[in-house]
């Protein structure tokens, strides 16, 4: 469809089709991601399920199910709202959507290609820096850069006076990321080894999420938010405050990961502190959201999109309360690799950013294609089966790692600890299946809302009409 | 249009996150240069190779390439006895080096230094290959490890001295540490026991110098399993591991271990096919009680992938 628009002038091709192809991307590598957790976490339940084959090895399926999700389904939402909404904000359109489509393509491939080396064992061995490096110079060259420079380029290209805080975030983290990756896999690149590579690798890990994944989704609620509700942000300036506090504190405790490994102890205490000061802009962000909520709360209850960014403003408080403090001295020694940990990442990823991402990309998807979602009863059904197969996770593994902290201080023989974390991995299986037959769910209800959602008329939004199923 | 913000916000943010990075990258990058490596440290290096993991060297991840460790009891040139045995690593013709040896600064300023002058390990050729050990020397009073180039020090050839060391004492450590990381063993087992009470179980945790040249350090994040850093000290059965990697629950009913029974490849030790379906047959007969006896488990073949991983096991992690 979306295809043969890869070869077409630029000016032929219609608005927001980068956006379209981005957005069923990222649905599609979602469903792959959750279907691929739901398979590995059948395997941590019932060890003997589908055994004895390479492929399907938990050791083979684990680092294709965490890279879909971030690398597809999370970064790929991210670039469907940027194709979108950097020019909505800037009153101007996307500066390439060629450059878009074949974004898009691209990502596609080359996300492709990695996670099928990885399923065969083809790996740098470095946790989520698990992709070989050449094709992380494809990701770099030509997945990143691509769009960097179509988010920078719409945003110097605007006609409106200011940016608007979400741009502020888009072109902001477009770099850092650029940046970020490039640093983060320099030891392939160079060969460096021992503690630094250890170091690097974690340093990455830390600021694909601190500089990437958490303040994308941020902007976007900074976007959905008044866009849904018809209510102005609360405040411009509360949001420059999250901002430039993401900046500052937020690229500098990465080291706060490796708390037990001899790194030099004034590193750990430095990113112990400045691990605490990310409450900053996380006070900020959620204080700006929910106070531009301000007599708007029933579309909490009638609004799927709103009830998506809403819940996900609410789980970043959480999120951000065990994310400032899971990572002091004195706290982590007890739950440092355990499934809190576990727990705690998907919070962010599952939880928080996922939530703020769907409701985008119902909202968006909606707008560009000129439909009203298919059915709201799908929607609704979406929504509660990916709230309650999180919650169930979540809880589950909270429950599992602090079995796990207390078998590892009072010393319990590691084999009780397995028993004992039985029926959690059992409930952590059912969770993830349910948000993994959610996704199915959405990904249907959005293919018939492109085929057979009502027409919105010109100069309607898509949310403000009724639904018809 | 006069006032571009954008312009003077990315100066901003462009100046914030080169602080960040000079903070957190530039300035631990000292502390790690002046790390002296630990004996585990050139252990693992020497014996891991350049790189473990995809590389130019073994661009389908299976070990090859790789140096091979031996356990020497007599002087391959001379015969005269060992005691107490040594380890080599042995670098046949075309094998990469490691890290410490091609760039010595890996292992720190003083092991670096004395691995040059005394331990002449700029004088071996990967095109020739090299035989490396690890001595010890006395600096300032006190004691190093460093790299020895045995091939210039003693005349060790790779052919002589993979010779002189019998089946049982040659160990595939670099190609083991291969199969660990592609089978991602890591994703459950961690190779860093805490600074907490943690290490009362699993053993001491790593020093500042036990990783110079060790790439990738794999420690693993999320531990669903023991720390093996210290296993082999705690277990040197071979064949306790040789029933645990085919199948688990043979040797621990409660384990969630996946079977690594694909391990052994398609033939057995003596060049038979191993007919896994028969064992699954007579496996389950056993569990559901019909048989008293688990069926016997294959001897691996000497270049299977579960050899290598025992060897690095009950050699590295001690």
């Amino acid at each position: 469809m979306l295809i043969k628009y890869l070869f077409a002038k630029n000016e032929d091709i219609p608005a927001g089709s980068s956006s379209v192809f981005f957005g069923f991307s990222a649905i599609f590598w979602f469903v792959v991601g959750t279907g691929l957790g739901s398979f590995n976490a059948a395997k941590l339940a019932f060890p003997d399920w589908v055994t004895g084959t390479e492929m399907f090895a938990f050791g083979h399926m684990r680092q294709v199910h965490v890279l879909a999700v971030i690398l597809g389904w999370i970064s790929m939402a991210f670039a469907m709202t940027m194709m979108y909404m950097t020019p909505a904000l800037g009153n101007t359109k996307l500066w390439s959507e060629k450059l878009g489509l074949w974004n898009a393509f691209l990502w596609n491939v080359g996300l492709s290609l990695g996670l099928f080396l990885l399923w065969m064992g083809i790996t740098s061995g470095r946790e989520y820096s698990d992709i070989i490096w050449p094709i992380d110079i494809v990701v770099m060259l030509g997945v990143l850069l691509p769009l960097g420079i179509n988010v920078w380029m719409t945003i110097a290209h605007r006609r409106t006076q200011g940016i608007y805080i979400t741009n502020w975030f888009f072109g902001a983290c477009t770099f850092f990321i650029l940046v970020v990756f490039a640093v983060g896999q320099s030891p392939e690149l160079f060969n460096l080894t021992g503690l630094t590579e250890a170091y690097m690798t974690f340093w990455f890990a830390h600021n694909v999420l601190g500089l990437w994944i958490t303040p994308v989704a941020a902007a976007i609620a900074y976007y959905t938010i008044p866009k849904l509700t018809g209510n102005p942000l609360y405040s411009h300036r509360i949001g420059h405050l999250h901002f430039w506090s993401i900046v500052a504190f937020y690229s500098t405790p990465a080291s706060h990961h490796l708390m037990s490994a001899p790194l030099p102890e004034w590193l750990k205490s430095f990113a112990s502190v400045e691990g605490v000061l990310i409450l900053i802009p996380a006070v900020a962000f959620v204080a700006n959201i929910l106070l531009t909520m301000k007599g708007k709360w029933s579309l909490f209850v009638e609004n799927i999109e709103t009830k998506f960014s809403v819940t996900g403003v609410l789980l970043a408080i959480p999120l951000n309360m065990q994310g400032g403090f899971q990572q002091t001295r004195a706290i982590n020694w007890y739950i440092h690799g355990t499934g809190w940990i576990v727990a705690h990442a998907h919070l962010a990823l599952l939880g928080m950013s996922t939530f703020l991402e769907i409701a985008a990309v119902y909202f968006g998807l909606q707008q560009i294609l000129r439909r009203k979602l298919y059915s709201l009863a799908l929607a609704n059904f979406h929504y509660w089966f990916v709230l309650i197969g999180f919650c169930i996770y979540w809880i589950s593994m909270t429950i599992a790692g602090l079995i796990q902290g207390a078998g590892k201080i009072y010393e319990v023989p590691y084999i009780d600890v397995v028993v004992a974390e039985h029926p959690y991995m059992i409930a952590r299986w059912v969770g993830g299946t349910m948000v993994f037959t959610g996704n199915l769910v959405w990904l249907y209800n959005m293919y018939m809302t492109a085929r057979e959602g009502t027409v919105v008329p010109a100069g309607r939004y898509a949310h403000e009409m009724a639904y018809e199923r | 249009m006069s006032f571009q913000q954008h312009k003077l916000g990315a100066a901003a943010v462009g100046g914030m996150l080169g602080l960040s990075m000079t903070i957190t990258l530039m300035f631990p990058s000292f502390d790690f240069r002046s790390a002296e490596s630990t004996w585990v440290g050139l252990d693992k290096s020497i014996s891991n190779g350049r790189v473990i993991g995809f590389s130019y060297e073994d661009p389908t991840v299976v070990g090859a390439n790789k140096p091979i460790t031996v356990i020497l009891d007599k002087d391959p040139k001379t015969g005269e006895k060992i005691d107490p045995p040594m380890r080599a690593y042995v670098y046949e013709p075309g094998v990469p080096f490691a890290a410490a040896i091609r760039h010595p600064a890996n292992t720190g300023p003083t092991v670096s230094q004395l691995s040059l002058n005394v331990g002449k390990m700029a004088e071996a050729s990967e095109a020739q290959g090299a035989v490396f050990g690890i001595g010890r020397g006395e600096v300032n009073g006190k004691d190093w490890d460093y790299i020895q180039n045995l091939t210039a020090l003693k005349g060790w050839t790779p052919t002589d001295t993979l010779r002189a060391a019998s089946e049982e004492n040659t160990r595939y450590v670099g190609k083991g540490k291969t199969v660990y990381i592609t089978e991602g063993c890591w994703w459950c087992h961690t190779l860093l026991p805490e600074q907490t009470q943690d290490w009362q179980v699993f053993g001491a945790p790593p020093m500042l110098g036990d990783f110079n040249g060790e790439m990738p350090t794999a420690f693993g994040s999320d531990r669903k399993a023991p720390d093996i850093l210290h296993v082999a000290s705690r277990n040197s059965s071979r064949e306790w591991m040789n029933m645990h990697f085919f199948n688990p629950r043979l040797v621990q009913p409660n384990s969630i271990m996946p079977r690594f029974d694909y391990l052994w490849g398609e033939t057995d030790v003596h060049g038979n096919k191993i007919d896994f379906d028969k064992w699954r047959a007579e496996y389950k007969e056993y569990r559901d009680g019909v048989r008293v006896y688990p069926p016997e488990i294959p001897e691996y073949a000497g270049n299977s992938e579960a050899r290598a991983l025992v060897d690095w096991i009950l050699t590295s992690l001690k």
